[in-house]
């Protein structure tokens, strides 16, 4: 079995799995049954200024979206950070650090954009002995309407900023929580860095509706008749994680800032996935929100035997490696040319690939007696909407043409070259791009 | 005060009513909401659905099913009725395992259709618990027309007249309307009256009168019809029984499995509902199924199936076949009777072994005698009281196209009309299609 042990910015963990900051992770009850079930670290429910602390609704806080049989694809929440008062949060920090010192343990943090704010919370929670701290930059509703959370994610400018303040008054390792509410995530994270940032985390949760109940006209979860836009999170939102923390991982200005990946991530797969991106470790959430912290024994045990079967003794063996494969579209082989192929023998006649292609895409598929479905070569552009939409895995893939072979939709010979759209000819913009 | 199983001869009260209760419990329960969506969202939305090819009354599957995974179960209910308006039956009673499920692609591929007659009741039971009846009538034509025979072809035609702006008469030779739905189905199908209150439904469409214990022979001619209605559908079924040609078929004790059927889905109290210890049924079809199932439900010590040929000739299909031997029912295979034994009522059945010599079916010499009480013929029903002015096709009524007959403004429909199989669901499709005709010649 591999050894999961993760270092990630000099902090161990028995492994990179962490539990966000969020409800899970809001007191010491449930911090100590997580890392008794197995959970590497966790990011304590965010922490905020000394004095009455927030108060949250007092009707539902979440909502979900559904698959199949109810299962949960995405949960949005309107709950603000922690609700309890900060000496019993430092306390319980405290005690629960030295019960569990193998375990990764830092304080998410939110209080106004102040630099005396920040200078009087530091000290406290670096008493807490505290592994790190995690900026909470992200918050999408309530905190951000009082200038914090998001509102300050959104500006770059802040972020360097309030990060500076806290690497000059604490001095163990500074994770910046970024917040998916903006158009290139590349901007805060350079922020992030140029303030002294040890790490990024990201993504957290996105501005969202899930519902209207088309009866009393009130998005969900609704108080009293009214809703608020909450944070998106869950299985759903991983997609999106991904392709911004791999754009953060493949940015010159940020090359080198270790990441710590957050985002639907629900299995060993998708944290592997998350990893090979570029994180160092993982945080999570919903999943364990869902089916409760024995999840972890799934995901240790998964990616310890994905990491044998590839040879990793490390996690950070594969941090990254799919980093380099991540390119702009215009840098894609467009001298690689595929075909569908359906698999006669697995294929069980539903015809939701003709349907699919037939009506929506490039008429490439066939119908024949006895509801035979094959793939016309001539039109086929290897879109692969009929994998998309087949229900038999493997039943229909994508085989790559041979160089030399003729595709027989262009009448071309397939090269062997390498060539992307800055060098082809239809692009009027092909000579600059040389 | 329960006799027990064991008494010999053919009593009443085997079983205590707590027994009696949960064997005559629906066979298939109806799904709850959830379970509706968890069974739909298995449907692949397939193109050309090969489950709406193999319907007979090609109901729109594909999209009944996506009805109801949307929320919309009236909706779905409105997609199965306009082609099918005894959707709710059907959904209880269609052989789904021979019909759309065996060709539903995850069948093929799993071995695990979706549930298509389960959720096809789910959606019917919703529209039909609401009260409300999706169809309304055209502008009436002034044209009538009579139906003859109640049951689901006959009430098939009706709606779809009536709907169509006909005034329709449905008459019928037994007390109640809807046919075999009202006395053939199997009790345990078709729980809760279902039949009288889909019947009471349909005819909320308006424009139908029923006239029950009228029938050719007693009280109606077809020329009597013809005179004074404008068409003439026929869907007077299959009344007739055939006969064993078995010594000693007359002793007490010896009975037509389809009355012994229609008596038990009759009963007001059916623990004094009498039935033999030891039962043998003869016969291969859903009648000598359901007439063994029943039997044993009944509290029968053994119930036999005796058929002349083997497992896959059967006409029950495979399902049927395992849910009457997961009841207890023993099926025998490849013999015929012989002789009922019995010094004042059967006591013995004399069975003879059968074999395929040169592809005619053979008795053996060889017998086999089993005890038995009570025997229940189910070896087919035929054609009975038939106005010699019809062409037969064998001996059914002879149709062609909608199930127009040889007499002009007659058509005909349904089991007593030739072509397709003898179920519900081709009644209905009969009866459907015949109406589309006489609508059509009507308005010519």
């Amino acid at each position: 079995m591999a050894d999961l042990t993760t270092d990630f910015l000099g902090i161990t963990s028995p492994n990179p799995f962490w539990l966000a900051s969020a409800p899970p992770t809001d007191k010491e009850y449930n911090v100590r049954r997580a890392f008794e079930a197995g959970w590497g670290g966790v990011v304590w429910k965010t922490l905020g200024a000394e004095g009455p602390p927030v108060v949250n609704v007092n009707g539902p806080r979440y909502g979900a979206i559904y698959g199949a049989d109810r299962r949960l694809l995405g949960l949005n929440n309107i709950e603000l950070i922690t609700d309890r008062p900060l000496e019993v949060n430092l306390e319980e920090m405290a005690r629960v650090k030295a019960d569990y010192p193998d375990r990764a343990l830092i304080a998410s943090i939110m209080v106004p954009c102040e630099e005396g704010a920040w200078k009087a919370i530091l000290p406290r929670v670096a008493e807490t002995g505290a592994d790190g701290i995690e900026l909470n930059f992200g918050c999408p509703h309530g905190m951000s309407e009082r200038g914090m959370g998001s509102a300050v994610g959104q500006v770059p400018e802040y972020i360097e900023m309030v990060t500076r303040w806290c690497k000059k008054y604490y001095d163990r390792p500074v994770i910046v929580k970024l917040t998916p509410n903006i158009t290139d995530v590349r901007k805060p994270a350079a922020a992030a860095k140029n303030g002294g940032a040890d790490a990024v985390s990201l993504i957290n949760t996105i501005n969202s509706i899930t519902s209207v109940n088309l009866d009393t006209m009130s998005p969900e979860p609704s108080i009293d008749g009214k809703g608020s836009h909450g944070g998106y999170c869950g299985p759903a939102v991983k997609p999106i994680a991904m392709s911004m923390v791999s754009e953060i991982a493949r940015n010159p200005d940020t090359l080198g800032l270790p990441i710590s990946g957050i985002g639907g991530i629900t299995t060993w797969r998708d944290a592997a996935e998350f990893i090979s991106l570029g994180c160092g470790n993982v945080q999570v959430c919903t999943a364990a929100m869902t089916y409760g912290f024995k999840i972890v024994e799934e995901m240790a045990t998964g990616l310890s035997k994905w990491m044998d079967e590839k040879g990793h003794t490390n996690v950070r063996d594969f941090v990254g490696q799919a980093v380099p494969n991540v390119t702009d579209w215009q840098y894609l082989n467009l001298n690689y040319i595929a075909k569908a192929k359906i698999d006669q023998d697995q294929c069980i006649k539903c015809g939701r690939c003709y349907a699919a292609c037939e009506d929506t895409s490039h008429q490439a598929i066939s119908m024949g007696a006895d509801r035979v479905f094959e793939v016309i070569d001539e039109e086929c552009v290897a879109c692969n909407l009929c994998v998309d939409v087949c229900p038999v895995e493997d039943c229909i893939t994508m085989e790559q043409m041979q160089p030399g072979a003729v595709d027989p939709r262009t009448g071309k010979r397939v090269e062997e070259t390498y060539a992307n759209w800055t060098m082809h000819p239809n692009n009027p913009m092909a000579k600059a791009a040389e | 005060m329960a006799h027990g199983q064991t008494a010999p001869g053919i009593l009443a009260g085997r079983l205590s009513s707590e027994e009696i209760e949960t064997n005559f419990s629906d066979l298939h329960p109806p799904y709850a909401p959830h379970e509706a969506a968890v069974a739909a969202d298995r449907c692949y939305f397939c193109h050309d659905a090969p489950c709406v090819t193999a319907c007979p009354t090609d109901i729109d599957i594909p999209l009944f099913i996506r009805q109801i995974q949307g929320g919309n179960p009236e909706g779905a209910a409105e997609t199965i009725l306009s082609q099918n308006i005894l959707g709710g039956m059907c959904a209880r009673v269609c052989p789904t395992e021979t019909l759309c499920e065996e060709v539903c692609v995850r069948e093929v591929a799993e071995g695990k259709p979706v549930e298509i007659g389960r959720l096809q009741r789910f959606a019917t039971d919703v529209l039909m618990g609401s009260g409300e009846h999706p169809f309304m009538r055209a502008e009436d034509t002034g044209k009538r027309v009579a139906v003859v025979g109640a049951g689901p072809a006959g009430l098939a035609c009706a709606h779809r007249l009536a709907m169509l702006g006909h005034q329709v008469t449905i008459y019928d030779a037994n007390s109640k309307p809807g046919g075999l739905n009202e006395y053939g189905i199997a009790a345990y199908k078709a729980t809760n009256d279902f039949a009288q209150a889909e019947v009471d439904w349909l005819l909320r469409i308006g424009g139908i009168s029923v006239e029950c214990n009228a029938a050719l022979g007693n009280g109606l001619t077809l020329e009597g019809l013809r005179e004074a209605f404008d068409a003439v559908f026929l869907a007077v079924g299959l009344a007739g029984v055939n006969a064993l040609r078995a010594q000693g078929e007359d002793k007490p004790g010896v009975h037509h499995a389809v009355d012994f059927i229609s008596e038990v889905r009759q009963a007001d109290d059916l623990l004094k509902h009498p039935v033999g210890r030891h039962v043998v049924v003869i016969g291969g079809g859903m009648t000598a199924i359901d007439a063994a199932v029943k039997s044993k439900l009944l509290g029968a010590e053994h119930v036999t199936v005796a058929y002349r040929r083997g497992a896959s000739a059967m006409g029950a299909s495979k399902f049927e076949q395992d849910l009457a031997t997961s009841k207890g029912v023993k099926l025998m295979f490849n013999v015929q009777p012989r002789q009922v034994h019995g010094e004042d009522a059967a006591t013995e059945i004399e069975l003879e072994y059968t074999a395929s010599v040169d592809g005619t079916l053979q008795g053996t010499g060889e017998s086999v005698r089993l005890p038995a009480d009570q025997v229940l013929k189910a070896i087919g029903q035929r054609l009975e009281g038939v106005p010699d002015a019809l062409h037969l096709n064998g001996n059914k009524i002879a149709v062609i196209g909608a199930g127009r007959t040889s007499v002009e403004g007659v058509w005909a429909g349904g089991d007593c009309a030739a072509g397709g199989e003898d179920l519900t669901v081709t009644a209905v499709a009969e009866g459907r299609d015949a109406a589309m005709d006489i609508d059509a010649v009507l308005r010519a």
